[in-house]
């Protein structure tokens, strides 16, 4: 549905709606896009979360590079308190 | 005192107390705990972060909530990241690359559970991962059972220490095998960290004059009732008894042998 709010907004480029699993669930983004653009589309800061992509985790370097793909599995972890 | 470092791998940590962030009230106590335990080395757990489910107004996009990341001071203490709660060596592996690129450092303690009830390990997934792992050039400190012979495995797998429980997570039933801890004492080339199952100070102490290098706990500090003023008492636990391990006891006897001179008694 974020997808279909995404045209309403009027962006310039063409876009191909996205269907990933994003930390176990199935999740709509407007694409192409890559990890970074993801990221800041969560409101989520690169500098404290690791990303798993398709099972491969992801250089914090890489992130603006990889493109995310229709049916891709992403993780987006953080650290939380623990023993 | 000041040169008996614990050394694990390549650091050197002033400390022997190793403590969690898990279960406490509040950040800021927390923040008080850590600082008054003295400890160096603070063990965190790799999650996925909270991100509002599709549907809901806004989404999918995570809240801004506060990170564990902002109480603590990371130029202070090092991150230890755990695999707790995982129950595969594969799961464990996954968590371990995450951990690493979340916190920019190759150590992990590597737990892979067998059973939810116990949380005892996995010793057979333990060993698989342990190995995997350090063949990608992690500092591997796997969280085990008081069992000898898989510690002395884990040691040959590359394990950088090892980390045998006093008793079950969170149970705070202080060291229930001394003796198989008394015996890995004896086998472990690397560090030996007694990691769980301490209910209060004596207990922190016990392990260290048993000859461990160290004790790692959280919950028996994060749940007491006063977890500032407990931090402190397993601060100075652990001190004294790597003093005591480091004196050297004398042996237990059945009978008295007095302190005080038997001549010159009067009247005799």
């Amino acid at each position: 549905m974020c997808a279909k709010m995404g045209i309403g907004l009027g962006t310039p480029h063409p876009y191909i709606p996205l269907t990933i699993q994003l930390n176990g669930d199935r999740v709509e983004m407007p694409g192409p896009l890559t990890v970074s653009e993801l990221l800041a589309r969560l409101a989520i800061d690169a500098r404290r979360v690791a990303v798993e992509h398709n099972l491969v985790v992801l250089k914090r370097a890489t992130l603006d590079e990889i493109i995310v793909h229709e049916g891709d599995q992403i993780e987006i972890v953080n650290f939380v308190g623990g023993g | 005192m000041n040169s008996d470092t614990l050394i694990i791998a390549d650091k050197s940590f002033s400390s022997r107390l190793i403590v969690g962030t898990g279960k406490y009230a509040s950040p800021a106590v927390m923040v008080r705990a850590h600082e008054a335990s003295g400890a160096e080395m603070i063990t965190v757990a790799v999650r996925r972060v909270n991100i509002t489910p599709p549907g809901a107004p806004g989404a999918p996009r995570a809240p801004k909530e506060a990170s564990l990341l902002d109480y603590i001071d990371t130029s202070k203490y090092f991150l230890l990241p755990n695999t707790a709660g995982c129950d595969t060596a594969d799961e464990a592996i996954r968590t371990a690359r995450l951990g690493r690129e979340a916190g920019l450092s190759h150590w992990v303690k590597l737990e892979v559970i067998g059973d939810e009830r116990t949380l005892f390990p996995d010793t057979e997934q333990l060993l698989e991962a342990t190995r995997v792992l350090v063949r990608e050039g992690f500092v591997v400190l796997p969280y085990t059972n008081d069992d000898p012979i898989v510690c002395r495995k884990l040691e040959d797998a590359g394990a950088a220490a090892i980390m045998p429980l006093g008793a079950p997570i969170g149970s705070g039933l202080g060291i229930q095998n001394v003796n198989n801890l008394r015996i890995i004492r004896e086998f472990a080339r690397v560090p030996l960290i007694v990691d769980a199952g301490v209910g209060t100070a004596s207990d922190a102490a016990l392990a260290m004059e048993l000859g461990a290098d160290g004790v790692l706990m959280n919950t028996a500090i994060a749940g007491a009732q006063d977890p500032v003023a407990m931090a402190e008492s397993m601060k100075l636990a652990v001190r004294a008894g790597r003093l005591a391990y480091l004196a050297g006891r004398i042996p237990r006897k059945l009978y008295a042998n007095a302190s005080s001179p038997i001549e010159g008694l009067v009247g005799r």
